[in-house]
């Protein structure tokens, strides 16, 4: 990947969310910055101008202010809103509703979505989340090295928004090479990303006009058919809300697996307590949301505002690091520690505020079946060392390699 | 010992409904609410304090 930035070498007044270097150097990163540097904000010039605030106290009081922050844009870019977009949906929706909406639309286009995510109705997914799962495990066949990435973690996601959105489950490669150039190819050029964008928005027509003559029951004809106040919503409102379900439901949730792996690959007391007690799984899973929360979301300035003494310009990026969040010692006890059955754990893995992640509910089933079928068939396993981890760009954080051994099987 | 949710500041995270089903329930927006009147049946005061400690958005209010 080529940034048109180049490496960060000051990560004060210099940073870059999406240098390599970030991700796979996270927590050293921000523990240089707040210990060493006595720096709660950092800021670079980059993507025209960018805040990273680390404490939670900062990160959930810009989550609730809605009025100095707008979720316009969520993603940071190279470039603003407003210079590629003269005349952008009215402000309040954005281009992909509810998480890029703005009160008072923000609350209608939410709960058109909540019924469809509420814990009542992702439950009964279980079953199928686990056929999934070990579909996925019988398909490696009797290997001893695996990509517990490539091969289990990232294709569970996929395959269940795609069901879900009655998408065919055979294209899930189309799904996430489109997650990818959204969210880790934010600093190439902009001409080859609209291109890639337009193949892409060509295949959703397709989807939804197929939908439109053969409607069925799935989350995509139940949008086609929702109203807001007495009216159909748009064909781009139905569009950009497709489009956040499978950027959102995707890449996340597969961040989220496949840190949870990646923590039971390198800690084996950890591992052999959850595969002798599948019970404390789902306190695990809260530990593991929290201490590598893979989303960090964004906002955009809405007019110059001084935060706590920072000199916030019109339209300048903040970004939200919930997993900084999770890890501030003043609402955590022994934060860099990961405690698997952690009792007290507000974590704000699926963001605060009007916002929180309206796939939490789904997210979480994913990822407590997706580790409980991992450690049933595999109940030991181990990194591989022969072989690099690698952890995505951008601004969701989980491996994209994860080389391991398998040492034992049921 | 009595729980109640504050409506203005729950956001639907659903922890308190997934650690102490016997304290809380949520409607279809996934927004939670205390059941019997928020009256704590003795030997749940454990799991009401839990609750409380795992709500991100400090939404859960305990009366003792």
């Amino acid at each position: 990947m080529t940034s048109i930035y180049g490496p960060v070498t000051d990560w004060e007044h210099d940073f870059d969310h999406a240098d390599p270097e970030y991700n796979a150097n996270i927590h050293q990163i921000w523990d240089d910055l707040l210990n060493k540097k006595q720096c709660p904000v950092a800021h670079t010039e980059r993507y025209g101008g960018t805040w990273l605030p680390l404490t939670h106290e900062h990160v959930r009081e810009i989550a609730y202010d809605t009025e100095h922050f707008t979720s316009r844009s969520v993603v940071v870019g190279t470039t603003k809103p407003s210079q590629f977009d003269p005349q952008p949906p009215p402000s309040p929706i954005g281009n992909a509703p509810p998480i890029s909406s703005d009160p008072p639309f923000h609350a209608e286009a939410r709960r058109l979505l909540l019924p469809a995510f509420s814990p009542k109705k992702i439950d009964p997914w279980a079953s199928e989340i686990r056929r999934i799962c070990h579909q996925l495990i019988d398909d490696m066949g009797d290997v001893q090295f695996i990509d517990a990435a490539q091969q289990y973690s990232q294709d569970i996601p996929v395959q269940v928004i795609a069901r879900m959105l009655g998408f065919p489950v055979q294209d899930a490669d189309k799904f996430r090479h489109f997650v990818h150039l959204v969210l880790e190819s934010v600093n190439e050029d902009r001409e080859t990303r609209l291109a890639k964008f337009m193949v892409f928005d060509e295949y959703l027509t397709h989807q939804i006009n197929d939908h439109i003559a053969n409607p069925r029951d799935d989350l995509t004809t139940y949008l086609l058919n929702a109203e807001i106040m007495g009216n159909k919503l748009s064909p781009e409102h139905v569009g950009g809300t497709i489009i956040l379900l499978l950027v959102a439901g995707i890449d996340t949730t597969w961040s989220g697996i496949g840190s949870s792996l990646w923590h039971l690959a390198t800690n084996a007391v950890d591992r052999r307590r959850l595969a002798e007690n599948p019970a404390m799984i789902p306190t695990a899973v809260e530990e593991f949301l929290r201490a590598y929360a893979p989303v960090t979301m964004a906002r955009l300035v809405r007019d110059d505002y001084d935060f706590h003494g920072y000199a916030m310009k019109e339209e300048d990026w903040v970004l939200l690091p919930f997993p900084a969040a999770n890890r501030d010692p003043d609402v955590f006890q022994d934060p860099d520690t990961v405690v698997i059955d952690r009792e007290e754990n507000r974590h704000a893995a699926f963001g605060l505020g009007i916002h929180r992640c309206l796939g939490s509910n789904l997210a979480r089933l994913e990822m407590n079946v997706a580790i409980e079928v991992f450690l049933e068939r595999f109940p030991d396993f181990e990194l591989d060392q022969s072989e690099e981890v690698t952890w995505s760009v951008g601004q969701v954080r989980g491996p994209r390699k994860l080389p391991v051994r398998i040492t034992a099987r049921s | 010992m009595r729980v109640h949710v504050d409506a203005q500041k729950c956001q639907g995270h659903s922890r308190c409904y997934a650690l102490a089903p016997e304290l809380f329930d949520i409607d279809d927006y996934g927004n939670a609410h205390e059941l019997n009147d928020g009256v704590v049946p003795a030997g749940l005061e454990d799991r009401a304090r839990l609750a409380q400690a795992n709500c991100p958005e400090f939404a859960i209010i305990i009366h003792e």
